[in-house]
């Protein structure tokens, strides 16, 4: 049993920079957590603390139960990957592998042995005297994994590990980190600025926002159920679209708006999101309490198997991307209709950004 | 570019190579005095070509010396500077190595205090404190010997500097990786630091081997004894005001043979020396 | 710039940093506080008692019209090594940079003189220029001019800053040709297009670009002639004639030995050191713009 638990965890820099405000994650063992969100809300810096890399300035980080906020990073049981891979420039692919082994004192034929296990794995065995530097970016990862598999650690950390790759090899890399994982069964937390490939590799999906939890959970809830604004924009490409709108007697109301019967709008107003998949393009009256849209179309970006349509709501409100499937055929300037059902619109607080109702 | 191609064209080489010939002549001819018989110098009518005492008067600068001024063999005298520029260019590499890992890779009480003295003696050349350090010198008794001509040369603020700014370049991350991977401070400083230095290193120890050898002042203070000599000591003492006793053919032999090592090191460490040239006077 | 990941270690930094800061603390710091105290005592006649006479050695320092004549030796000496190698050392440097094939060649050619002891340079243009035996005093004495370095102080000078100038070409001419080989080819080739004919692409265009080279060069130059030529100068001269080639570093040593005293000798000292601090100074103002402490 390897569960990584973060209770209460804070960081404060120098200057009272409050990086992380008190986060509670637990990842149960075996599991593949990633933490996401933008740049400076402290997934890093968080990653670090675990890794024991940053101390902790209050609560408690436990590994397998024990408390390890005051162990060196090599007392943790952990391995980590790096961004720029961090290999040892000057060592061989066996040498960069095998170094935190020898620094254990593990016996020689055992390192041997450990070494050629994970570069069978990871399919690096005819590189494993060359240096870094002869390697691609694909093959430098795969040595950093490597690196991480052979201490066969407790817990796997990834800090955007694939963030220097090209896209393809970016897709590629993101399958085959999966299905290591998957086959080695060692936690991980992994941390990544991109939405895509933390909604892909994640059995828990924590997003962060400026040195908090937005939200945790499985990542098809995070997507059916965002808890903010800030995780329904951030969770889904293009992001959903999130148009403010007035309390009325019949539901909500802003200019080029329809329907909506029965949406419990607070009487101060709310914000109304659609993803743009969700929405459809109709000339037939709305079901109950489905909702329309109508804009005239300012720009159309076909993609072959999708087309995304723009334009600005009531034809001067909040611009509006809506995602529909094959080639639709709009012209700019033409007027549209589109609409979505009921189990398809959220509503969040218009001052907090919270989601309102189930 | 396209440029026609007229006369003007070679006038580029032209200039180069009147300005190597510049260059070159006065090794040239000390290179040619070196091979002839005092008399033939001393009347002035030595021919720009080597003449036919080489191997006569080689043998008698490196085994025997001047008859009549220093009469110290030059091979010892080499001997001299090949110690004072190994001493000085190793000491120098190794203390400054040190200092700016500690400096760099640690926080401590007075961290940036002990930055700053070492900075300031940038501004305290050895031609300024003369006195004051050869009596230093003397008083810890190291006069004539080689602990007295090189340790006072090996602190060197530009040295540190150069680590230092090494050091900076070098990921964070592989701190942390080697952390993570079990190493301490020195462990880190010998398994990963010191071999990404080899470069640095190498392009210091060109420059400071030269800088060594070349030393004039420093040993001219500390050496009393004709056997501490260097030879670019060797040959100021060969040279007398009066003419006559001058042994030309050996100071010249001299000279070249103290022009040797140094000049060997640049051209053959070529890429080396200039990345330490450069580097150091950053 | 600070490193943002550290070791932990309460005594070692302190291990580490020891021989570095005794050797300074031993034989820059004390000898240098000792200059300094000394420029304000005057030693009797047998060194046995000492007498604190706050500003007189630099009175009498600066009322020597001796001192005056080296202050000025020193600034003829500086300015003519530093005109001609810089000058010499840019039209060797952009010639060489022309040939993108041969410039690594002529690069070798060149640059080996840095390698030669200032003292042995000395010596290789004193035999050069000896009056009764030197090939190219010689020459001179043939064409009917009296040369004589050891007896006519312009003659000497003139040797001297030959020496200086030959062995400091290559070090100019190294950082020139990084210099110009630093410049973009795109700037030279749109300056060719918008019709500048080579000499006005250079001064227009590659000079300018050029002159924070040009700048570092001219500081470090200066910092060369007052400190490093004193082998050359010992050697070709031992000062003279007449105090001729006597530099304001030479003037401390040769004062210092010669004349024993020693009060006098640390008032100099200590005014070369303010000297060094601005030199120091200024090349520091430069140096911050491309990396920073």
């Amino acid at each position: 049993m390897s569960e990584v638990v973060l209770d209460q965890v804070r960081k404060v820099y120098a200057g009272n920079v409050e990086a992380v405000r008190g986060v509670d994650i637990t990842v149960p063992s075996g599991a593949f957590c990633v933490l996401v969100g933008p740049s400076g809300c402290g997934k890093s810096t968080l990653l670090r603390m675990i890794a024991g890399l940053e101390t902790i300035t209050s609560g408690d980080c436990r590994i397998a139960g024990g408390r390890v906020n005051e162990l060196e990073p090599a007392e943790r049981d952990i391995a980590m990957v790096f961004q720029n891979y961090a290999l040892y420039p000057h060592m061989s692919v066996y040498d960069n592998m095998a170094y935190g082994l020898r620094n254990r004192r593990t016996p020689k034929d055992e390192i041997d042995a450990r070494v050629k296990e994970a570069a069978r794995i990871l399919e690096i065995t005819p590189f494993l005297e060359r240096k870094p530097r002869q390697l691609s970016g694909g093959q430098r990862q795969r040595v950093a994994m490597g690196r991480a598999i052979v201490r066969k650690p407790k817990v796997f950390l990834f800090d955007e590990p694939l963030s220097n790759l090209d896209a393809k090899l970016r897709i590629q890399m993101r399958v085959e980190i999966k299905k290591l994982q998957r086959a080695l069964g060692v936690t991980s937390v992994y941390v990544t600025h991109d939405q895509l490939e933390a909604m892909t590799l994640a059995d828990t999906l924590v997003v962060m926002n400026k040195g908090l939890v937005e939200q945790a959970g499985a990542p098809l809830d995070l997507y059916e159920k965002p808890a903010s604004t800030f995780v329904a924009s951030f969770i889904g490409a293009p992001p959903m679209n999130l148009i403010p709108v007035e309390a009325a007697e019949a539901g909500p109301k802003v200019t080029g708006l329809t329907g909506g019967k029965g949406l419990p709008v607070p009487a101060g107003g709310a914000i109304l999101g659609i993803r743009p998949e969700h929405l459809v393009v109709t000339t037939d009256a709305l079901p109950e309490g489905a909702v329309g849209l109508s804009f005239p179309v300012t720009a159309v970006e076909a993609v072959g198997a999708e087309t995304f349509v723009y334009g600005p709501l009531g034809g001067s409100g909040q611009d509006i991307i809506a995602r529909l499937p094959g080639k639709a055929l709009l012209e700019p300037g033409t007027p549209v209709s589109v609409a979505a059902t009921r189990d398809h619109l959220h509503l969040f607080d218009k001052d907090s950004g919270k989601r309102i109702g189930a | 570019m396209v440029e026609r191609k007229t006369i003007f064209s070679y006038l580029p080489h032209l200039i180069l190579l009147i300005g190597i010939a510049v260059v070159a002549f006065p090794v040239y001819v000390a290179f040619v005095a070196s091979t002839w018989d005092p008399a033939t110098i001393s009347n002035g009518q030595m021919p720009l070509r080597p003449g036919p005492h080489f191997l006569e008067n080689y043998y008698q600068t490196i085994f025997v010396g001047t008859s009549r001024t220093t009469r110290e063999p030059v091979g010892g005298m080499m001997f001299n500077s090949l110690v004072m520029a190994l001493t000085i260019a190793i000491g120098k590499i190794a203390i400054s190595i040190i200092s700016a890992f500690a400096i760099v890779y640690f926080r401590f009480p007075f961290r940036m205090t002990a930055f700053w003295v070492i900075f300031v003696t940038l501004m305290l050349p050895v031609e300024v404190r003369i006195y004051p350090t050869y009596k230093i010198v003397s008083d810890l008794g190291l006069l004539d010997s080689y602990a007295g001509l090189t340790i006072p040369l090996i602190a060197s603020a530009t040295a540190t500097l150069l680590f230092r700014q090494f050091f900076m370049t070098v990921p964070d991350e592989l701190v942390e990786a080697s952390k993570i991977d079990g190493a301490g401070p020195m462990q880190f400083f010998r398994d990963t630091l010191l071999p990404l230095s080899i470069t640095s290193i190498a392009a210091l120890f060109v420059i400071q081997f030269i800088y060594g050898w070349n030393q004039y002042l420093w040993p001219l203070l500390i050496t009393t004894r004709d056997s501490m000599q260097t030879i670019v000591i060797g040959i100021k003492k060969m040279i007398v005001t009066q003419d006559a006793l001058t042994e030309w053919q050996i100071a010249m032999a001299t000279a070249v043979l103290a022009m040797l090592p140094p000049v060997l090191v640049v051209i053959l460490m070529q890429r080396l020396f200039v990345k330490g040239l450069v580097e150091t006077e950053k | 710039m600070e490193k943002r990941v550290v070791f932990d270690g309460k005594l070692l930094p302190y291990a580490l940093l020891l021989p570095q800061l005794i050797i300074t603390l031993v034989f820059f710091y004390w000898p240098a506080a000792q200059a300094v105290r000394q420029s304000f005592l005057i030693e009797d006649a047998f060194g046995t008692s000492s007498q604190f006479v706050w500003f007189e050695n630099y009175a009498h320092l600066f009322t020597n019209p001796d001192y005056y004549r080296s202050m000025l030796t020193t600034a003829v000496f500086s300015i003519l090594v530093t005109v001609f190698s810089l000058s010499l050392s840019l039209l060797l440097a952009v010639q060489a940079d022309k040939q993108i094939k041969a410039a690594g060649a002529y690069k070798t050619f060149l640059m080996w003189p840095y390698a030669v002891a200032p003292a042995v340079a000395g010596v290789l243009w004193l035999f050069m220029f000896q009056p009764s035996l030197g090939l190219v005093s010689q020459a001179i004495r043939s064409l009917g001019f009296d040369w004589n370095p050891t007896l006519n102080g312009n003659h000497a000078l003139s040797l001297v800053v030959m020496a200086a100038t030959w062995k400091q070409i290559s070090y100019n001419f190294l950082f020139f040709l990084a210099g110009l080989q630093s410049i973009p080819k795109s700037v030279i080739e749109a300056a060719a297009i918008d019709g500048a004919r080579p000499a006005r692409r250079f001064w227009t265009i590659i000079f300018p670009l050029l002159s924070p080279t040009t700048f570092f060069l001219l500081v470090v130059n200066i910092v060369y002639v007052f400190f490093d030529t004193f082998g050359i100068i010992d050697s070709v001269t031992g000062g003279g004639p007449a105090q001729a080639t006597t530099t304001l570093v030479y003037k401390v040593f040769s004062d210092g030995r010669l004349g024993g005293d020693l009060g006098g000798s640390a008032a100099q000292s200590v005014v070369l050191m303010i000297l060094v601090i601005g030199m120091t100074a200024i090349q520091f103002r430069y140096i911050e713009r491309k990396v920073q402490y």
